[in-house]
Order: C-alpha cells, then sequence, then structure tokens
C-alpha cells in the first residue's frame, strides 16, 4: 500500500469530517473565548467581604466626604458621601483616584536620611534625635526665628501643632502656601475686620458673575461648586464667564465674555462706575451697612467710564453698560475670583474691586452672597510657657516680610521667601520644614525657588511621596496618608457654612509611617525645657481625641460636623459696617493693572496658564488616573500641547500639531502646538500641573511645569504673588 | 510471460493509471481518520482538558446539613448587607472545630493544616463563574425564591466530595459546561452557562420586562 498525496488528504478529509462530529471544535471555541476574556494575568482584586467606611478626602482643601469601598482590607473604591452637605455623592476624578495615592509606587515607606546624595533608610528614634540635636543647637545660639515651616493649610489641629511647636520653640515663620485664599482672606479683612474664610453661596445665587473663576475647573470645593453651579443654572440662573479664553467654565456659562487678560480689575471698577453712575446699587445696604461709599466714586471715577474700560478689556462699552445693569438688576446677584482654580492670589485689588460689586448690590453675608465663615475655633489649647529665647525669636520679623511694615496686613508670604533667601550670605533659614506641601514644584519660578532652598542646611520633608521638595530635602519623614490615619480637616474652600470633617484609617498603614503631628509631639519631647512643656499629649491622637472633646465620638460615627443654625457674624471693622475704605484700604498703593512681565518686542505673545480639573498641580502629584484621562489636545505622548489661536500660528508659521520652542524671559521648554479658537490672538495657554521631575514614569518628564516659565509678581502694599501671564516668544522646533 | 498490468485491461488506461490500486485505500484512509479524530474529539480530547485536583479536605456535606439548624444558609449565608458570602471563611468553621470533634482523619487533617496554622482553606470552588460573570445570589435566592438545589445540585446530600476537574484552558470547573461534552443535561443543575440562565429566566416568563432584556440589559451581568 502507497501513502500518497491521495491517501493523505483523503486521511485529512475524513479527520476533519470526523471532528465536525466530536464536540471537540464547539468546546474549544467556548474555552478559547473564556480564556480571553479572562486573561489570567489580568489583576482581579481578591472576593471578599465588602465595607464601607466614611470618611473625609483631603487631596485638595475642598472638603468632601467619603465613602470608601473595601473589600476585606483592600481599598478598591472611593465614592462621594452621600447626604454630605459640601458633595452629597459627588467625588471629582482626583478623588476618585485616591486608592492609587494608597497603592501607588512613589510612597515613601519609612523614614530617610540623605546621605552622599543618597537615601537611607534610619529608624524614626534616630531621625528624631538627629533633628532635635540640630534644634537645640541653633536654639543654644540664639537663632530659633531661623527655623521655617512650610504647610499648605494653618487649620487644624495638626498645623495647629506646628505652629505651636514654632512658637514655643520660638520662630514666627509658619508659612502657609499661597492660594486665592490669601487674597479672599485679606478682602474680608480689609472691608469687613473679619479673619474669615470666604464662602460662596453660589447655589441660591440668581446671576454669578465670575471672573476668570473657573467653577468646573477646581476652584474652590470642586464638586460643591459644580452642583451649586448646576443647580443655580436650572433653577434659571445665569452664569457670565469673564476669561481670556474659552475655558471650560466659559464653554459651560450662559455667557462668555473675553477680556484682555489681567483686565479683570479695570472690568470689575468699570462696571463699579456704572452701577454708581447709574444709582443701581441696593441702597438699604449701602445706606445703613456701608460706608466709604464717596472714595469707591472716587477710586471708579471716570478713568472707569465704560470707554476707557473698553479700550483696556476689549469688551464693548455697550456689553460693559448691560453687564453692570444685568448684574445689578438680579434677585441675588454673586460676583467672585481667582482666576482658574485659585492657585495663585494674585492683585488684592482685583479682589477688593469685585467684593465691593458684591457690597454695592447687597450680596454680602446673605442667601447667594458672598459668607464671611468664620475661622475654626474648638482648638483651645493652653497657652504655653515661653522661655526667653523663645519670646526674643517670636518678636523677631517674619522671613517672608508678611506683617512687617512693608506688608502689614499679609499674613503668609511664602512667594517671598526664595528672593529673602538669594539675598544674604548665610541663609536666615536654616531648617525648613515642609508639611504637605511641594514648593519647590508648584511656586512660581521654580528656578530660583530650588536655589534658594538649596541655600538652607536643613529641609526635612513630611510628605509620603518622593515630591520635588522631598527630593530635595535631607530627611523625609513620612506621613501616612489620609486612609490611613485620624485628622481634624475644618474646612471646605468656598463652601458656605463652617465644617469639620474628620479622616479615618480606613486600612491600617502600609508603610513604617507616622503622622506628623506625632512626630511634632516627639520632636518638641526631644527638643526638651519649655518646647516638652507645651506638648504634654502622648499621642497625635490623644490630642485630637481631647481638642474635639464631644465632638469626637459624632464626627468619628458620621465623617463630619456642620453648624446647621450657623449665621455669619457682624462686621468688625471700627465702624461696624462694610468699609469701601479705611486706613488700610487707603494705604495700599493705587490700583493699577499689572502687566505680564517681559519685553514686549523680544516677546510678542503672552503666555497664560491655566486649570483643568484633570490634572493636579499642587501639593499632591496627579496620579496615573489623571494623566491618563488627558485630551490629546492638551498632551502629545510627553510633549504639552499649548493653546495657540490660529491666526496667531499662522503668523509664526506653525500648523497644529507642530513641535515649537515657548520661550519666556525664564525659560525655553519643547512643546507642541494646538490651534484652538477659544484662545485670543496673541495668548499661548498652557496647562497647569505638568512637567514633574519627581514621582514615576507615569508623571515625570510629561509636559512642562508652568512654574517653570514663570516670574515672579509681588503685588505691591500686600507682597502677594500676582502673575497671571509672562511674555513669551513660540518659535519653530 | 509478462503479466498484463492492470491497468492495460480497462477502458481508458491512460487516466486510470493512478486511480488504480488507490481506490481501497483512498476509502480506508478517510476512514482512518474519521476514526482517528472521532477517538480524538471524544476519548482523547475530553481526556486531556481537564486535570483532576482533589480538594484539600474531604468534607462531608451530609454529615453537616443534619448537625445545624438553617439548612445551607447556616454555613452559606447572606451578610447584612444582602452580599453572598459563598465559601466559608475559616473563622466560620473555628466556630465549631477549634478542636478536633471526633478521629475522622479528614478532620484531625483540617484541625492540624488550617485552623492551628490560621490558614484559610484553598477550596477549589465547582460553581466559579468567570470575573466577567456579576450573578447576586441575593436577587435569585431572597427575591426570587429559589432553591439552592436548582442550580447547585444536591451538594447537601454528598458524603464526600468529587473530584474537581479543571479545564487547563479557562481554568475553570468542568461543573460550568457539564459533565457531558456536548452539553446535554438532564438536570437543571448540570450546567452553568449563559444559556442555562437565559432559559431559566424565559420559562420563569422573564424574559419580557426584566432588567436582563432592556437597553444595556448586557450589563446587568455583565460587569
Amino acid at each position: 500500500m502507497k501513502i500518497d498525496r491521495r491517501s493523505f488528504l483523503s486521511f485529512v478529509i475524513g479527520g476533519a469530517a470526523g471532528t465536525a462530529l466530536t464536540p471537540l471544535p464547539w468546546k474549544l471555541t467556548d474555552d478559547l473565548s473564556i480564556w480571553s476574556q479572562n486573561w489570567p494575568w489580568t489583576p482581579v482584586p481578591p472576593k471578599g467581604e465588602t465595607s464601607y467606611v466614611t470618611s473625609t478626602c483631603t487631596l485638595c482643601p475642598g472638603g468632601c466626604g467619603i465613602s470608601v469601598r473595601k473589600v476585606d482590607e483592600r481599598v478598591v473604591k472611593i465614592e462621594g458621601l452621600k447626604g454630605h452637605p459640601v458633595n452629597d455623592g459627588g467625588v471629582c476624578i482626583l478623588g476618585a483616584s485616591g486608592t492609587q495615592m494608597l497603592y501607588g509606587h512613589t510612597r515613601v515607606q519609612a523614614p530617610l536620611k540623605k546621605v552622599d546624595g543618597a537615601w537611607r533608610t534610619i529608624t524614626w528614634d534616630q531621625a528624631i534625635s538627629e533633628i532635635a540635636s540640630t534644634l537645640k543647637e541653633l536654639r543654644g545660639k540664639g537663632r530659633p526665628q531661623s527655623v521655617a515651616w512650610v504647610s499648605d493649610t494653618d487649620r487644624g489641629t495638626t498645623a495647629e501643632l506646628c505652629r505651636r511647636f514654632l512658637t514655643v520653640y520660638g520662630s514666627p515663620n509658619f508659612i502657609r502656601t499661597p492660594s486665592m485664599q490669601d487674597a479672599y482672606e485679606m478682602a474680608l479683612y480689609l472691608t469687613q475686620g473679619n479673619r474669615a474664610m470666604a464662602g460662596f453661596d453660589v447655589g441660591q445665587a440668581t446671576y454669578v458673575l465670575s471672573f476668570g473663576s473657573g467653577l468646573v475647573e477646581g476652584w474652590g470645593s470642586p464638586p460643591y461648586m459644580f452642583r451649586a453651579k448646576g443647580a443655580m443654572q436650572a433653577k434659571g440662573g445665569r452664569l457670565s464667564q469673564v476669561d481670556a479664553r474659552l475655558s471650560k467654565t466659559a464653554a459651560k456659562a450662559d455667557q462668555w465674555l473675553p477680556v484682555k487678560p489681567g483686565t479683570d480689575g479695570v472690568l470689575a471698577l468699570g462696571l463699579i462706575h456704572v452701577i454708581l453712575k447709574e444709582g443701581l446699587y441696593r441702597k438699604d445696604f449701602v445706606a445703613d451697612k456701608a460706608g466709604g461709599l464717596d472714595s469707591l466714586r472716587n477710586l471708579a471715577g471716570d478713568a472707569y467710564a465704560p470707554e476707557a474700560v473698553s479700550k483696556a478689556t476689549g469688551l464693548e462699552a455697550k456689553t460693559i453698560v448691560d453687564l453692570a445693569k444685568a448684574f445689578a438688576g438680579a434677585k441675588k446677584p454673586l460676583a467672585i475670583c481667582g482666576r482658574g482654580a485659585g492657585r495663585v492670589p494674585g492683585n488684592v485689588q482685583e479682589y477688593l474691586a469685585v467684593h465691593f460689586l458684591n457690597a454695592l448690590v447687597g450680596s454680602i453675608n446673605t442667601p447667594g452672597g458672598v459668607i464671611a465663615v468664620p475661622e475654626p475655633d474648638y482648638i483651645r489649647w493652653p497657652e504655653p510657657e515661653m522661655d526667653a529665647v523663645a519670646s526674643k525669636g517670636m518678636q523677631q520679623p517674619r522671613v517672608d516680610g508678611a506683617g512687617t511694615k512693608s506688608f502689614p496686613v499679609t499674613r503668609y508670604l511664602l512667594n517671598r521667601l526664595p528672593e529673602t533667601l538669594a539675598a544674604g550670605s548665610t541663609a536666615p533659614v536654616q531648617v525648613l520644614f515642609v508639611s504637605s506641601a511641594n514648593p519647590a514644584y508648584s511656586l512660581v519660578d521654580t528656578q530660583s525657588v530650588v536655589k534658594a532652598f538649596e541655600k538652607i542646611p536643613l529641609i526635612v520633608s513630611f510628605s509620603s511621596y518622593m515630591d520635588e521638595t522631598a527630593a530635595m530635602a535631607h530627611y523625609v519623614l513620612p506621613s501616612p496618608i489620609y486612609l490611613e490615619r485620624f485628622e481634624d480637616v475644618p474646612v471646605a474652600l468656598g463652601f458656605p457654612r463652617p465644617i469639620i470633617g474628620l479622616t479615618k484609617p480606613v486600612v491600617k498603614p502600609l508603610f513604617n509611617t507616622q503622622p506628623t503631628g506625632d512626630v511634632v509631639i516627639r520632636l518638641a519631647k526631644a527638643v526638651g525645657g519649655t518646647v516638652a512643656g507645651a506638648f504634654k499629649w502622648e499621642s497625635y491622637e490623644a490630642c485630637l481625641k481631647q481638642t474635639l472633646g464631644n465632638t469626637w465620638e459624632p464626627l468619628k460615627k458620621n465623617g463630619y460636623q456642620v453648624d446647621a443654625k450657623f449665621a455669619p457674624g457682624p462686621f468688625e471693622t471700627q465702624s461696624k459696617k462694610f468699609e469701601f475704605t479705611n486706613a488700610d484700604i487707603a494705604q495700599l498703593p493705587a490700583y493699577a493693572a499689572r502687566k505680564a512681565p517681559g519685553d514686549e518686542t523680544s516677546y510678542p505673545l503672552t503666555l497664560v496658564p491655566y486649570d483643568s480639573m484633570r490634572l493636579t498641580a499642587g501639593a499632591i502629584g496627579s496620579p496615573p488616573f489623571l494623566v491618563k484621562s488627558l485630551e490629546a489636545t492638551v498632551l502629545s505622548k510627553n510633549d504639552v500641547r499649548v493653546e495657540v489661536n490660529p491666526a496667531t500660528a499662522k503668523e509664526i508659521g506653525l500648523a497644529d500639531g507642530a513641535d515649537a520652542v515657548l520661550s519666556t524671559p525664564k525659560g525655553n521648554a519643547k512643546v507642541k502646538v494646538y490651534l484652538f479658537d477659544g484662545i485670543m490672538p496673541g495668548l499661548v495657554g498652557m496647562v497647569r500641573g505638568l512637567g514633574h521631575t519627581a514621582y514615576d514614569r507615569f508623571l515625570a518628564g510629561k509636559g512642562v511645569n508652568t512654574n517653570d516659565l514663570m516670574g515672579s509678581v509681588e503685588d505691591p502694599g500686600t507682597g502677594l504673588e500676582a502673575v497671571w501671564g509672562i511674555r513669551a516668544k513660540l518659535a519653530k522646533a | 510471460m509478462e503479466e498484463p498490468k492492470a491497468n492495460l485491461t480497462s477502458p481508458g488506461s491512460e487516466h486510470g493509471e493512478k486511480e488504480d490500486g488507490a481506490g481501497g485505500p483512498i476509502i480506508l484512509f478517510f476512514i482512518l481518520g474519521l476514526i482517528g479524530s472521532l477517538l480524538v474529539g471524544w476519548v482523547a480530547f475530553p481526556a486531556l482538558l481537564y486535570s483532576q485536583k482533589k480538594q484539600p479536605i474531604d468534607f462531608d456535606h451530609a454529615l453537616h446539613n443534619g448537625l445545624v439548624d438553617n439548612g445551607c444558609e447556616s454555613c452559606h449565608f447572606f451578610r447584612e448587607d444582602g452580599t453572598y458570602s459563598g465559601v466559608p471563611q475559616l473563622a466560620q468553621c473555628v466556630q465549631c472545630h477549634e478542636e478536633a470533634n471526633s478521629e475522622n482523619p479528614e478532620e484531625i487533617k483540617f484541625v492540624e493544616n488550617y485552623v492551628k496554622k490560621e490558614r484559610e482553606v484553598p477550596w477549589l470552588v465547582y460553581s466559579r463563574q468567570p470575573d466577567c460573570v456579576f450573578f447576586s445570589h441575593a436577587a435569585h435566592v431572597k427575591a426570587g425564591k429559589m432553591e439552592c438545589i436548582t442550580c447547585h445540585g444536591p451538594v447537601g446530600e454528598s458524603e464526600s466530595l468529587k473530584p474537581y476537574q479543571q479545564n487547563r484552558i479557562t481554568g475553570y470547573s468542568r461543573d460550568i459546561w457539564g459533565t457531558n461534552m456536548l452539553g446535554l443535561k438532564r438536570n437543571s443543575w448540570d450546567r452553568m452557562k449563559m444559556d442555562d440562565c437565559a432559559e431559566c429566566h424565559e420559562k420563569a416568563h422573564m424574559a419580557a420586562g426584566s432588567v436582563q432584556t432592556q437597553k444595556d440589559g448586557c450589563f446587568v451581568c455583565h460587569k
């Protein structure tokens, strides 16, 4: 028998026919499809018992309540807490990414010390005794004021412990990182005499006039503002957005008013001019509860007549008059400011002008208006005993100049620190503590900041992540993150009522970390003397429980406590009225719109940074969820795309997607062009929050940090950071 | 004398040359292929597709069922929030088995290897569905008043655990497709594929108006 081609084919055909009569092909197809839908190497969280823990998010100062879903002991999802007064079930993309903040691989896992440029893991005892010995030495030399502390908040027990530590140690240099809070607090203080936080009852307003505030781009407490803006518009309310570019908020507004950047204050004064001239203001409030209207008439005089304002802002004179009428004529008008997410404080006089607008229409401490939310008062620790060194140290001027003769009403001026540090031959700051802040990334003009910080002999970071500031520190004493610790959160930025939230340990700390509050207490005990005497608590948790007293149990149960019966307090100015002017206001230099720094001939364009909900640019680096969600028009592979008006791009000869070099007086950066009709000709828009050098491959090396290209602009009279843009040049790469 | 070549006798010899002597073998090869593939498909494939695994402990459901008050739900219970606990965790077993209660070698093995070492028993779950399948016990047992036996069979009456036949490709138990390679079944619990879900839903006249048939109905079970 010969096996030839035919017999082979016959065999194969027989085999195929037979196979079709077996379950093999059908079963195999089914199995392969199941296999391919459930790749065995795809990580799947193990099954287990589901539970929820109620807590508070601290990834931004929004103060949202969260409900953390766990399967056994693993966090699998973070949702907004239903019924929470701030976010009522809403959660932003960053809040939802908290799981990545917890389990991500950029966590600092144990106390670290930099030895010959490399990190070495040390024990907590060693870290505390070494830092305490430097502190004791400085005190011995009578220079306690050369210790400074940078924190992103000055509220709550942790911040107060840090401040108390500095006080009994002898340093007035507790510094909060800059944000629009500085300017708003100052506006409230100057006009109303209240040391208070500004709350905005956007939800109950009927007309919101926003001077560049990104209501859906991270301004205030993001989920609160999303809800409030939506509720306001759903009830027939209107939103007018003043913005140099078509921001997301402008796109969602009922009216978009593109003004030349930096002229928001001019527009506000122009509106005041029209309202005063046409007598559109609410006489009841202005006559009974306010004083100094004549001075306002002077301030918003003929220089701010519609034609002049039209010339400065680019809006038509009629638009300005109509806007003033619409605002003053609304039932519950509200004017807000603070550009984008409010990450840069800005020019205080602009805030004052916007606040005056609210006063003219009586929207101060009323439903739908601006509410002065008193600072939390539950922290009532006994006055610490001060020794001679501490008393003398506390009398020294602050290293950042806040509260000094030049800036009498300003409380914190971190933006001035780099310049002060650079000036002297020996650094006025010998020890810098940094807790939940990343100034080496988030301050304007990062190069100068880094250069100045390099002069500080000892930097101690309390960061849970190896961020830019931690990377240049000498010690990193990692704190457990908000999902691993107890902490009071007495702030929800922009929320119109006082509220205290509580973070809870949702899971046991994953690493060898210690809450900053505990480290402060241990440091104080190690320094000894009156410093130790001011810290009688055994641990941070004990301190927190004792401080909260009767509030502790309900807080632990509900996750938050809000004052339902809250009514704003009276004005605390000398006249007990809202003051359009007084000695402090009069002392401020005359208002002038600030120009973007730089030479206009060499730099024909202006770079304006903008904020996105999909990136964070403060103390926290964006987790991968956020970076992955960025549109291709914002980040293209590792290159940031800058918004350029097609007309401007045509002049330079740049096409959409073209590689380009963006130069400012502060530096150059490689970018890609995105042609965007929504940005004014002559501007270059760049997103904040990229260009990290620290963190991991999901964040580092992607795009450009806008702060690298920006130069600092000091607001005269207050010293606050007032930069909104910088002159720039765009050229083909 | 030369033997005449066979092909010379037949007409059309030029073509027949190639065919001659191959007609039989061609059919033979066809049959060989057929039988071979039938053997492969029916005997070798099922034998190769599944690996046999022994459960870590040979659990006696019948015995336990006789000792508890609340039937299956005594150990396979619903949690307070309505989620289903599934296979008991060690903590539950320990409530009775902190020490061995008998001389049964399986129980002694369980206490020695798992209870004392505080290790969870790596039970092999016959009814484990792929991760892309979402199934709510509460909806079926609590709301639909279904019996456990309808899907799981008379497990409660078994005195020992049958070997776990694991599909080498998918990693799931043979009980999902069913023992019958053709997927035929005699009892409602013989198979646990999507068609079996659909069959029951259809029979119960659930097709119209049930969440599975609405827009996005796929995502009710496939999340």
